[in-house]
């Protein structure tokens, strides 16, 4: 450690102002961060600060996505023997999924710090620590048989336009992985959508629609799945969204944490329990009729609710403007999942559109509070 | 008596170092009035080196408000008149003589005087400047009536003095204090005091001031968040606050005829060996206090408590306002992977810590940033600390883009630096907040005076 330390005193000063490799402070500064603390002081106001930072906070974001990372690995192989026909061991099915699901991260990783590095440095900041979410969040997104290459451009797609055009984290409107996500949905649909993608290597014969999927063609009363497979995550889909359990285990990690809102995750369930409650009341055809809290634990409800709703940047910012956010977002995604074929996935688009919406609803929430002040103040002016 | 006023949010940041309740009497050789310790005062000196000055001898005056008096507060002879950057004018350094004598104002009881003399006295001994206004924590203006005088009788903050120990055998001066404040303001006059038994509270008939008892974590001690639950300021309003020590100082005012600026100031922090309360005269010198009393180490000086203390050299001079010096370690330390440690043994708001497991703990902090600066991310945190109706992040980005009226619409009036320190104590995107906000109220004080 010591050693460590000495040898990057040592090469501080080539890239610092001045120095040969001055163009790349940025990067050279977000590593040392990443190694060590830094021997900053306070200098004005407060003259102690709490040990939190960015950094740690994003770590544990990261930490609570691993229960759904490493099942989705499992998952990805299971599905794939299981559709090839093949009888595989716990390890075998880990291992081929692991293999499918590593490249996918460091694409993601690679593509978005890299272009994160770059802004960075243009702009003479520090490199930020959003990007590390981001970067897991992708592939978890991911059908597991997605081409590499498109990872590589939705990656840089909602990096570039996701995010940094609007000024780089903390400054966007849009979740980025949920606009890489998007991206590729609308650009890519045959590799986005359907039931060829959710299997690696899958034979034709197989049928491999997502529950969501088999909803969507009105085939609702055959999904072959039950809710308790649903709920453990032993069927097709997106990377990491299969497993409710292990997303759950996520979002205690984050509640415990305070990391994410639980007025958001609690009202995204609300609404889409309450939506769903409404399908089943009018019940006007099979895909109404499904239990309202079986949407919750299909498709990417969950891991919608649990680690895109949350982002603390792109959702409401004030404690009102969140329980209204998150129930919206849970109604509409039942609505669309429901009402819309062409978007099995309507937790995407719902978080999206609330994401457009959520600085709307702030608007209004501290115009209520603007108001009251303002009443005050004008009742005092009439007794004065 | 009224019920208590209970505040839920806020945070007790546990430190070593608490003063032990022992007395000492120490007489520092120097002294020094700062002109920076008042906001927006623009000093005019009216003394040079080597003159010889009484307790109570002007040193300087404000140019926006010439009526405004700086005295001394101590007798002796002026040592050193000592300017910053720009020529600012930071200390006047008096030496002080062996005995200390006074400028006689002429003693007085305040039932007898009018409204106009009292504040004439006050103005003119220097006592004046220990009345500040809200908004913009200001000195007062002779000129206004504000609707209400707040004296809050307990301090919250981290390691705060403990005033019930301070204020003990000091009857006749708070009550002659307050009997003068009651004459200079129609308004009301709310004293807070802390849950429980409280050294004030005793010295008081309640007729003739407000008493409110308070409970909860800090800022509860603060005024902004008092005031909030009492008598909240809307736009236009003045409100008046002091602390009781400032409350002792115009008492014996008007009890003896003299500016009687003895002070007693609480000694804490981890790197001071024996934490303990020191009785001297207001600006005294820290020397005499933290020397032989430190543990090893480099240290920080804080005049005030570590969250909106102001830091001072080693030798350096107690501000007008505080009755406290803290000195901390300071914290210039690389620690690997320190982001990502268990973090038992770091202090935290957050449960992102295994600390929290373990909420009587005290810490020893450090100066230490953890980090460095980003753009906000989280959100829903900085509403935990602070007890206001008023919603902070959304105003911290009406001050950054200087929107003059969403600020107002906001509530700043309401507020001071001091509310958000907490805030900034606590930011994960370790944003500057005290200074932003003392900006924005400044901002506003031009505009709209």
């Amino acid at each position: 450690m010591k050693g460590l330390r000495r040898f990057i005193d040592k090469i501080k000063p080539t890239f610092e102002k001045g120095g040969k490799l001055a163009m790349l402070h940025s990067t050279f500064e977000a590593i040392e961060s990443f190694l060590f603390v830094p021997d900053k002081v306070t200098l004005k106001g407060s003259h102690i600060r709490d040990a939190v930072d960015l950094k740690r906070t994003m770590a544990i974001v990261v930490l609570a996505t691993v229960p759904a990372l490493l099942f989705g690995m499992w998952n990805v192989g299971y599905q794939h023997f299981l559709a090839i026909g093949m009888e595989a061991a716990f390890w075998q099915n880990f291992w081929f999924g692991f293999w499918q699901v590593l490249p996918i991260i460091i694409v993601s990783y690679v593509t978005g710090l890299g272009i994160e590095f770059a802004f960075a440095q243009a702009r003479g900041h520090e490199v930020n620590e959003g990007f590390l979410v981001t970067g897991m969040l992708i592939p978890l997104i991911m059908p597991p048989d997605v081409p590499l290459w498109m990872v590589a451009v939705a990656t840089a797609f909602a990096v570039i336009f996701g995010k940094e055009v609007f000024g780089g984290t903390g400054m966007n409107i849009l979740n980025p992985a949920l606009t890489a996500r998007a991206f590729l949905f609308f650009a890519y649909p045959t590799s986005m959508s359907g039931d060829k993608v959710w299997i690696v290597d899958k034979p034709d014969a197989f049928t491999g629609a997502t529950p969501l999927g088999d909803a969507m063609v009105g085939a609702i009363d055959n999904i072959p799945y039950s809710p308790l497979e649903m709920f453990m995550g032993y069927i097709p889909g997106s990377v990491g969204e299969t497993s409710t359990l292990a997303i759950l285990i996520g979002a205690v990690i984050l509640l415990i944490t305070g990391v994410a809102s639980w007025r958001i995750m609690a009202s995204v369930f609300a609404g889409g329990l309450f939506m769903g409650w409404i399908f089943n009341l009018v019940g006007l055809n099979a895909y109404m009729d499904i239990p309202a809290w079986e949407h919750l634990i299909m498709g990417g409800f969950a891991f919608g609710a649990v680690f895109m709703a949350t982002d603390p940047v792109t959702a409401t910012q004030t404690t009102r403007g969140k329980y209204i956010y998150g129930f919206l977002i849970g109604f509409f995604a039942v609505m669309v999942r429901v009402f819309n074929p062409a978007y099995p996935e309507g937790m995407m688009l719902a978080i999206l559109f609330m994401n457009v919406f959520a600085p709307l609803i702030d608007h209004y929430v501290l115009q209520a509070n603007i108001r009251r002040r303002r009443k005050r103040w004008e009742r005092e002016k009439v007794n004065a | 008596m009224s019920q208590t006023i209970k505040v839920r949010k806020g945070l007790d940041i546990q430190l070593v170092g608490e003063a032990t309740k022992s007395l000492i009497n120490i007489s520092p050789q120097t002294y020094a009035s700062k002109p920076i310790d008042f906001i927006g005062v623009f000093p005019k000196v009216l003394v040079q080196a080597g003159d010889e000055v009484k307790a109570g001898t002007p040193l300087y005056f404000d140019k926006f408000r010439e009526q405004i008096l700086f005295t001394s507060p101590v007798s002796g002879k002026v040592k050193e008149i000592r300017r910053g950057e720009k020529r600012v004018l930071r200390e006047i350094i008096i030496e002080a003589g062996k005995t200390n004598e006074y400028v006689d104002f002429g003693s007085a009881d305040p039932h007898e005087l009018s409204r106009e003399q009292i504040i004439g006295k006050m103005v003119q001994s220097g006592v004046w400047p220990l009345l500040r206004q809200r908004p913009f924590s200001v000195i007062a203006n002779p000129e206004d009536d504000p609707k209400a005088i707040v004296i809050s009788t307990f301090d919250t903050s981290p390691l705060a003095p403990d005033y019930n120990f301070i204020m003990q055998g000091t009857e006749e001066a708070f009550k002659a204090g307050i009997c003068a404040l009651r004459r200079i303001t129609s308004g009301k006059i709310f004293m807070n005091v802390l849950d429980g038994k409280s050294t004030c509270d005793e010295f008081l008939d309640p007729e003739h001031v407000l008493i409110h008892r308070f409970q909860g974590p800090h800022p509860t001690g603060n005024v902004s968040t008092q005031i909030a639950k009492l008598d909240p300021i809307n736009k236009g309003e003045v409100i008046w606050y002091l602390r009781p020590q400032e409350v002792l100082m115009i008492g014996r005012l008007f009890l003896t005829g003299k500016y009687d600026a003895s002070k007693i100031y609480a000694l804490t922090g981890s790197m001071v060996k024996k934490p303990a309360y020191y009785k001297t005269i207001a600006g005294a010198c820290i020397t005499e206090m933290v020397k032989g009393n430190l543990h090893e180490g480099k240290s920080r000086f804080i005049s005030g408590n570590v969250l909106t203390g102001t830091r001072i050299a080693s030798d350096g001079y107690a501000s007008f306002y505080d009755s406290q010096i803290t000195v901390i370690p300071e914290g210039n330390y690389f620690e690997f992977f320190g982001w990502a440690m268990p973090g038992l043994n770091k202090f935290s708001f957050y449960t992102q810590f295994f600390s929290w497991m373990s909420p009587k703990k005290k810490f020893n902090l450090d100066t230490n940033f953890h980090g460095a600066e980003r753009a906000f991310v989280m959100t829903g945190k900085y509403e935990k600390v602070f007890p206001f109706d008023i919603y902070p992040m959304q105003l911290i980005k009406a001050i950054m883009v200087e929107d003059i009226d969403l600020m107002e619409n906001l509530g700043i009036y309401e507020l001071d630096a001091e509310d958000f320190a907490l805030i900034e104590f606590i930011d994960t995107s370790k944003i500057e907040i005290q200074s932003i906000v003392r900006d924005g109220l400044e901002l506003l004080r031009k505009e709209t005076t």
